[in-house]
């Protein structure tokens, strides 16, 4: 053969060739484990609160019933995550040990809009092909700071936004809920019912409150701050009483029990 | 003229840029959506990309965020390797050049509007293709199919700066409330030699039109 055809350098294309005739032939392609959400964040008084719900779910099946869409960012940063569960994983990991060497660089504490940044253009060059749309809340020197980042890179500086398939349940709370200069107490208790919102009325978003509150030089992880969906005991007990249902202890084969003729075994040489 | 991608977060608009002596009045609804869905109701389209140049964005928002970001940071570095400010035509073509090479992958309409010590006051228009038109005044956005007639008609050369404010506020406020993905408040700003002055307009403050 040539050389050249035999060449190991490059980008090969074959799996393009074989997922096309895969689909052809009836064979759709599996699909990432996407977390139908609710996620939200809002300005109070002192700083920023996030909140989330804690379901995760690949189609109609909840994969996870208790895990955290609050990701750390760096000490004065969290982050929530929708859209395709590993994307917001990866991608806020990756800002965060990035953010870890920039600040480490810098002597300096890393900035919200340098977060905000990095991960818009991050996603962007992607092109929306990283399923991750983000709730970025931090403070820093400047103050406190509150943005949405969607899949495709743009961003929206708010005082309260909502992400997620919940997004539009927990929206309305805020609409008529949200005022400048929110407590601390006014402020948790507005995105427990945002959060709540999305869990009882959107199918993608379920399970417990997880909420995060960050200050000046603070932060507090509440997770699990509500659990408004815990199991309690069933009303009827399915326990039957000993014997309900009749069974028969097998007799041993007939062949086993006495010493009947077998075949001899062969044992010649 | 790459089409919007599912789920992509659009800024179906009404922007405009207005001429007038001494300095350009740039204004947008503050309009953004996710298909019927508001993301933000009280976004800002107009975006400084220097001291006295500003650019009015419509199309994707993603796409438009990040060329005003490359465009913001090359005018930076002009200013500090040339120690004088760029000209608005500068910047217009900086805008031309990213949208025309990446004509394939990119869905941005924008107007630059801006000030500067060479032209005095000036507006360019980069429609989708990439083409950059130096006018008077530029319409943008699918809000802006709705007002041409209108601007037309009232534009005059020779308008004053209140007369350009009040010229923008009222073709703002009619695309507004005839294009469905336009709306929410005015964001207005005045470029001139001194100064940016912004200011805007709450949408329950709107010029009176009629309202059937």
């Amino acid at each position: 053969m040539s050389p050249i055809l035999e060449s190991a350098a490059g980008f090969k294309f074959d799996n393009v060739k074989r997922n096309q005739l895969l689909s052809e032939k009836g064979n759709a392609a599996p699909r990432a484990t996407k977390t139908g959400t609710t996620i939200v964040g809002l300005i109070f008084k002192d700083g920023i609160i996030l909140g989330a719900d804690t379901r995760a779910t690949s189609g109609p099946i909840v994969a996870d019933k208790n895990c955290e869409k609050i990701h750390y960012l760096a000490p004065n940063m969290y982050c929530c995550g929708a859209g395709t569960a590993a994307d917001t994983e990866f991608t806020t990991s990756m800002a965060s040990s990035q953010l870890a060497l920039h600040s480490l660089n810098t002597g300096r504490e890393a900035r919200v809009a340098t977060a905000m940044t990095m991960l818009k253009q991050y996603l962007f060059r992607y092109q929306g092909h990283i399923g991750a749309y983000l709730v970025l809340g931090g403070y820093d020197v400047t103050g406190p700071h509150l943005y949405t980042i969607h899949a495709h890179g743009s961003t929206d500086k708010l005082p309260f936004v909502t992400m997620g398939s919940g997004s539009l349940a927990a929206m309305s709370v805020f609409e008529s809920r949200w005022r400048a200069g929110l407590s601390r107490e006014e402020g948790i208790e507005l995105v427990k019912d945002a959060i709540e919102a999305g869990i009882f009325n959107d199918l993608g978003s379920g399970s417990n409150v997880d909420v995060c509150v960050i200050t000046r030089n603070n932060v507090e992880y509440l997770r699990n701050y509500v659990m408004p969906n815990e199991r309690v005991e069933k009303e009827q007990s399915y326990k039957f009483a000993p014997g309900t249902t009749e069974f028969i202890v097998p007799k041993p084969p007939a062949t086993l029990s006495g010493e009947e003729e077998g075949t001899a075994m062969d044992v010649s040489a | 003229m790459a089409p919007l991608k599912p789920g992509e977060v659009s800024m179906g608009t009404t922007i405009m840029a207005v001429q007038f002596d001494g300095g350009v009045v740039v204004g947008a609804d503050s309009r953004t959506t996710t298909g019927t869905y508001i993301a933000n109701r009280v976004t800002d389209k107009l975006t400084k990309v220097h001291d006295r140049i500003y650019c009015c964005r419509s199309g994707s928002a993603a796409d438009t965020q990040a060329v005003a970001d490359i465009v913001k940071y090359h005018l930076a570095l002009y200013a500090a390797q040339h120690g004088e400010e760029p000209t608005v035509k500068v910047a217009a073509s900086l805008f031309q050049e990213i949208c025309y090479q990446n004509k394939s992958t990119l869905m941005a309409g924008i107007i630059i509007g801006g000030w500067d010590k060479v032209d005095g006051p000036s507006v360019y228009d980069i429609p989708l293709g990439g083409s950059l038109h130096k006018q008077p005044f530029a319409l943008g956005g699918s809000g802006s199919t709705f007002i041409y007639g209108y601007c037309d008609k009232v534009y005059h050369t020779d308008m004053t700066r209140e007369e350009c404010i009040e010229f923008v506020k009222n073709s703002v406020s009619l695309a507004m409330t005839r294009d469905g993905s336009s709306g929410g408040v005015i964001r207005l700003a005045v470029i001139t030699e001194d100064s940016v002055e912004r200011m805007f307009v709450p949408g329950n403050e709107l010029p009176s039109q009629y309202l059937g």
